[in-house]
């Protein structure tokens, strides 16, 4: 729940997977299954001599992103060196922004904690380049000798910056989800991909000094970081103990923070402006990036509302992520848009995180020949769930599920019969019914169901009876 | 001369036998003047060039390479300890061009390590020799390829100038040297000093030459993002003559701390241009005092961050066991840098540090801008159409002299560095002697006006005979 | 005024390991030049724009296209030390 004394702000680390090539390099950014050091160049290994030169596509998404968090655009931006040493930062230097990033003064709503919409605003949004990637030979305490991979390094990143608007780890995980649906939906992000958001957070009690929780890349890490700070803090200040300003680590493993640094160690880091590099002025793009927007989830979820006729809480749930509301719209335009959202929104979605799957692993053709044997009676709802699941975990294709599997809802005819037999067979029921026993009558459509093999449908064999019986 | 000598391989001359008997001489040399020389490559691409000559601007011709600019497969060392046997996997866009126009790379010249200096003597493997006195430095920071180009163990050669390093050398040791405007060569391959001051340019031996290779190296570059789109031939408009140029000689550059014998041959310089049609006029750059001081502010700050990426974990030294990243880095930058490279460090990182930024960093840019004005209004139209100076205040001095005492060091690039900061074109041409060590001539032109310089420095040059002394044999 | 302890910190944030023996000559020398340095406050820049380049341009970009990486073994050929295809880096705790 919020909580009154809680503050959380968050840095949000967003590589720009969708790029070809990498920021200030020609190298390809499809490096996640390749060897270690073959996406590399001598620009993005920091070779002495080498020179950056700024990639135009990350200016455009960029600034795609920074209009789709409401942010003004700067006319005119450009680049600085952060000055830090460490062994996957190769020419010693991060080539980022400082003053002028690209935008300032955004916001997002998410839901709070109280159920209401809340603001949350965006202080800055900013462009530059990933480090490479250390792997640690045992653990990072324990560690020898630390491994570099610099096909990392060079990726195009937008620092996300928030206010301290959150209340709560909860909030800061609708943030993140938020955010990562809107970054989808602006085509520049694929958050599947490893480590394509990292977190720094910082959080604090009110009146007490913060802790910056850094490079966590996981939503629920973040959740579970951030409680357990509020915990320690919390405890902390019972005995005590004065919360100093301070770098963690979140250890994901026994789900504790530990500290790295403390302010007295702080860097410095030596900003100025990056010689080898131009100013940026690109106030004229703006109008048609603008226009190029592709609609964001908050207005998709109102049009669905109104243009399909569904709830609220299904436009919603479909909307949160983009390749499910393209799912969606892909199915409503052929079968019933309501039980579409019924089915995708209340059955698909549950199925599919059950199994840790996801919408491509489902066919939308097939989603409409379901919808469309719900719709016309051959299939009974519990039918339809069943051919999901059966071809979520053995494939196939719905009409061969149902076949295969006796789903077809059983004719009237074959109903009727095996209501005529049960109402033999059923005397002492049938007595008891017209006796005034009305409670009776569902025995009999028990009956009724065991012959049909559980494909007929329960309301319409109750109907059958009683007109059976009280035809008798 | 490089037109001799391509006249020369034109007519038959054997392209392995001009490589051969410079390698005989380089090797026989005292001067130091080369790190280490590319001798399989460069005498098999003068096979080559026997057996089907190709075409180009220096086809055939010998060049030697500043040690720091990157040639791929030859070792470029900067002169470090630090960097000691990285082969770069890359060429530099330079070098790119000199093979696209024919040019043979001989091998890779001393320098002041990292190109800091002014004399050569900071380089890790030793001091380059004046060959007009082995007593004395050649200038720097390019000193090996100055000394190289006079004592006739290379052609021609590539220098990088910073705040002063091709025209210092140049001036030193009796030969042509031109820093380019900034933006006009590229900068991709050249290791960096200072970004935002240096420029590669031709060390030669007379100005044809140096119009020659500028033909070769300028022009754009799309990996050099501070690179200019130039369309410009230098070699065409070499011949203008200096009929109604008016010459700026700015006071600033005269009296106090000069030497009277660069003094008097700077003014016959000045009168030999006025014989052939050129006026002259006093012009004032007043904030020229103030250029030192901003010039290493600028360049110290802008190289601690350039020189942090020598950590010995891609490339270069590592010794000893490791300890933890911080201490094994530590070490190795400690061991792996000269004196002159850690106080140009340490003080850089210092002027950019938390609170020092606004006082020396962003002051020195300011002041910068004070001198950008100060060439912009000197050079306007209907001021001077390019300025005259001495290159340097004295001739070469004895090696040991200064090295001792690094801020008198500095003082020698009193009129050099100002060229830097205003990223304005200026050349160094001969002018005479001081009891037998070459004097230099600086001629300063307008943004992107090569043009100028070269014509102004050519008509000189074709009135004088300095350019054609040449030193005795150093064997 | 520069102290011992300064060049130690600047040493630390240089990552410069600065022996005892040498730090004598770096406080004087720093000393020296910094106050070389303070005659431009002489100069009044307060109105002054800093002049961060010499050329005149914006806006310079390249495409968002792929070009060809080196080789594995050419990333690492002047590694002083590697192993399995990666950098081998002291360790960083």
């Amino acid at each position: 729940m919020a909580e009154k004394d809680v503050i959380i702000g968050l840095e949000v680390h967003v590589q720009l997977n969708k790029l070809n090539s990498k920021l200030f390099c020609g190298c390809s950014t499809r490096y996640h299954d390749a060897p270690p050091n073959t996406h590399t160049c001598p620009v993005c290994l920091g070779l002495p001599g080498t020179l950056p030169v700024l990639n135009r596509g990350a200016v455009e998404y960029a600034i795609r992103v920074a209009l789709a968090l409401n942010c003004d655009i700067q006319g005119e931006t450009l680049f600085y060196r952060k000055n830090y040493y460490y062994p996957d930062l190769p020419k010693a230097f991060q080539i980022t922004q400082y003053d002028f990033p690209i935008g300032l003064g955004g916001k997002i709503l998410i839901k709070g904690d109280d159920g209401e919409e809340k603001t949350i605003r965006i202080t800055r949004v900013h462009m530059e380049e990933d480090p490479g990637r250390l792997v640690h030979a045992g653990t990072i305490d324990r560690a020898k000798y630390t491994m570099v991979d610099y096909n990392r390094c060079g990726m195009a990143l937008l620092e996300v910056v928030t206010e301290p608007d959150l209340r709560s780890p909860k909030e800061a995980r609708s943030f993140l989800d938020k955010l990562r649906n809107i970054l989808e939906y602006l085509d520049v992000f694929d958050g599947d991909l490893e480590g394509a958001m990292r977190i720094d957070s910082n959080i604090s009690l009110v009146g007490g000094e913060r802790a910056e929780v850094k490079n966590i890349s996981s939503h629920k890490g973040v959740e579970k970081a951030l409680a357990y700070e509020i915990t320690r803090q919390r405890s902390a200040r019972r005995r005590g103990v004065a919360q100093v300003q301070e770098t963690r680590h979140y250890d994901e493993l026994r789900g504790i923070t530990v500290t790295i640094r403390t302010k007295e160690e702080a860097h410095d880091y030596r900003y100025f402006p990056e010689p080898d590099l131009v100013p940026m002025r690109i106030a004229d793009w703006v109008p048609r990036v603008e226009a190029e927007l592709p609609e964001l989830p908050d207005a998709k979820r109102e049009r669905f509302v109104s243009e399909y006729g569904i709830a609220d809480d299904h436009a919603k749930s479909l909307t949160s992520e983009i390749r499910v509301a393209n799912f969606y719209e892909l199915v409503a335009k052929r079968a019933s848009p309501r039980l579409a959202a019924v089915m995708v929104a209340d059955v698909l979605k549950g199925e599919l995180n059950y199994r840790d799957a996801t919408i491509d692993d489902f066919s939308p053709d097939h989603m409409v020949e379901i919808l469309d044997m719900l719709e016309n009676g051959k299939i009974t709802d519990k039918g339809a769930v069943e051919v999901i699941r059966t071809i979520l975990d053995h494939g196939g294709d719905p009409a061969g599920v149902v076949e295969a599997k006796g789903l077809v809802k059983v004719e009237d005819d074959a109903v009727k019969e095996a209501v005529r037999a049960a109402v033999k067979e059923c005397a002492q029921a049938v007595a008891d019914y017209r006796s005034g026993n009305e409670k009776s009558i569902n025995f009999i459509v028990g009956q009724v169901m065991k012959k049909t093999r559980g494909r007929a449908d329960p309301g319409e064999a109750n109907r059958l009876v009683k007109e059976a019986l009280d035809e008798m | 001369m490089l037109r001799e000598l391509k006249e020369r391989l034109a007519a038959g001359a054997s392209a392995e036998d001009v490589v051969y008997s410079l390698f005989e001489k380089i090797k026989k040399s005292k001067l130091n003047a080369y790190n280490n020389l590319s001798e399989d490559s460069a005498l098999a691409w003068a096979r080559e060039f026997d057996d089907a000559p190709w075409s180009g601007l220096l086809a055939g011709v010998p060049i030697a390479i500043k040690s720091c600019i990157s040639t791929s497969g030859i070792e470029t060392n900067c002169s470090s300890r630090i960097l000691e046997g990285y082969v770069p996997p890359y060429d530099a866009h330079v070098i790119e061009r000199l093979k696209q126009e024919g040019a043979i790379i001989v091998g890779k010249t001393n320098m002041d390590e990292f190109a800091m200096g002014t004399s050569t003597e900071t380089s890790y493997f030793g001091t380059t020799r004046n060959p007009w006195d082995t007593e004395r430095v050649p200038g720097g920071s390019s000193g090996g390829s100055a000394a190289a180009v006079a004592a006739g163990e290379a052609p021609c050669a590539l220098g990088s100038d910073t705040g002063g390093s091709i025209r210092c050398p140049a001036s030193f040791c009796g030969i042509v040297g031109l820093k380019p405007t900034y933006g006009l060569v590229s900068r991709y391959g050249l290791v960096s000093y200072a970004n935002s001051l240096e420029q590669i340019g031709p060390l030669t031996l007379n100005v044809e030459d140096a119009a020659l290779v500028m033909e070769v190296i300028a022009g754009h570059d799309p990996r050099d993002s501070t690179s200019v789109k130039s369309e410009v031939g230098y070699l065409s408009g070499l011949d203008g003559g200096v009929e109604g140029l008016v010459c700026g000689v700015p006071k600033e550059y005269f009296g106090e701390g000069v030497d009277p014998k660069v003094e008097k041959s700077v003014w016959d310089a000045i009168s030999k241009l006025e014989d052939l049609g050129a006026s002259w006029k006093e012009v004032s750059l007043p904030h020229t005092k103030y250029a030192l001081a901003a010039y290493y502010i600028i360049a110290m700050s802008e190289a601690s961050s350039n020189l942090a990426r020598f950590d010995g974990l891609r490339y270069g030294l590592r010794f000893g066991a490791d300890k933890d990243w911080h201490t094994t880095f530590s070490e190795i930058r400690a061991a792996g840098f000269g004196p002159e490279v850690k106080r140009r460090i340490l003080l850089g990182t210092y002027a950019l540090s938390a609170g020092y930024y606004g006082r020396y960093y962003l002051k020195a840019l300011k002041v910068r801008t004070l001198i950008k004005q100060d060439f912009e209004r000197a050079l306007s139209a209907g001021g001077a159409d390019v300025l005259v100076t001495p290159t340097m205040p004295f001739p070469a001095f004895k090696i040991g002299e200064r090295i001792e005492d690094p801020l008198s060091l500095y003082m020698a690039d009193v009129f050099t560095v100002p060229i830097n900061l205003a990223g304005v074109p200026a050349i160094s041409v001969p002018c005479g002697f001081a009891d037998g060590l070459p004097i230099g001539l600086q001629i300063i032109g307008r943004h992107f006006d090569e043009i100028g310089v070269l014509r102004t420095a050519k008509a000189y040059e074709d009135s004088t005979p300095h350019h054609e002394t040449v030193p005795k044999e150093v064997v | 005024m520069i102290t011992g302890e300064d060049v130690d910190h600047i040493g630390w944030l240089a990552s410069i390991k600065v022996a005892e023996e040498e730090k004598e000559g770096f406080v004087a020398l720093f000393n020296s030049v910094l106050d070389y340095f303070h005659q431009l406050d002489e100069l009044d820049t307060e109105d002054v724009e800093p002049t961060y380049r010499v050329v005149d341009l914006t806006n310079v970009f390249r495409e968002d296209v792929v070009t060809e990486s080196i080789s594995q073994e050419e990333s690492l050929r002047n590694a002083p030390r590697r192993e399995n295809g990666y950098f081998k880096s002291p360790r960083i705790v």
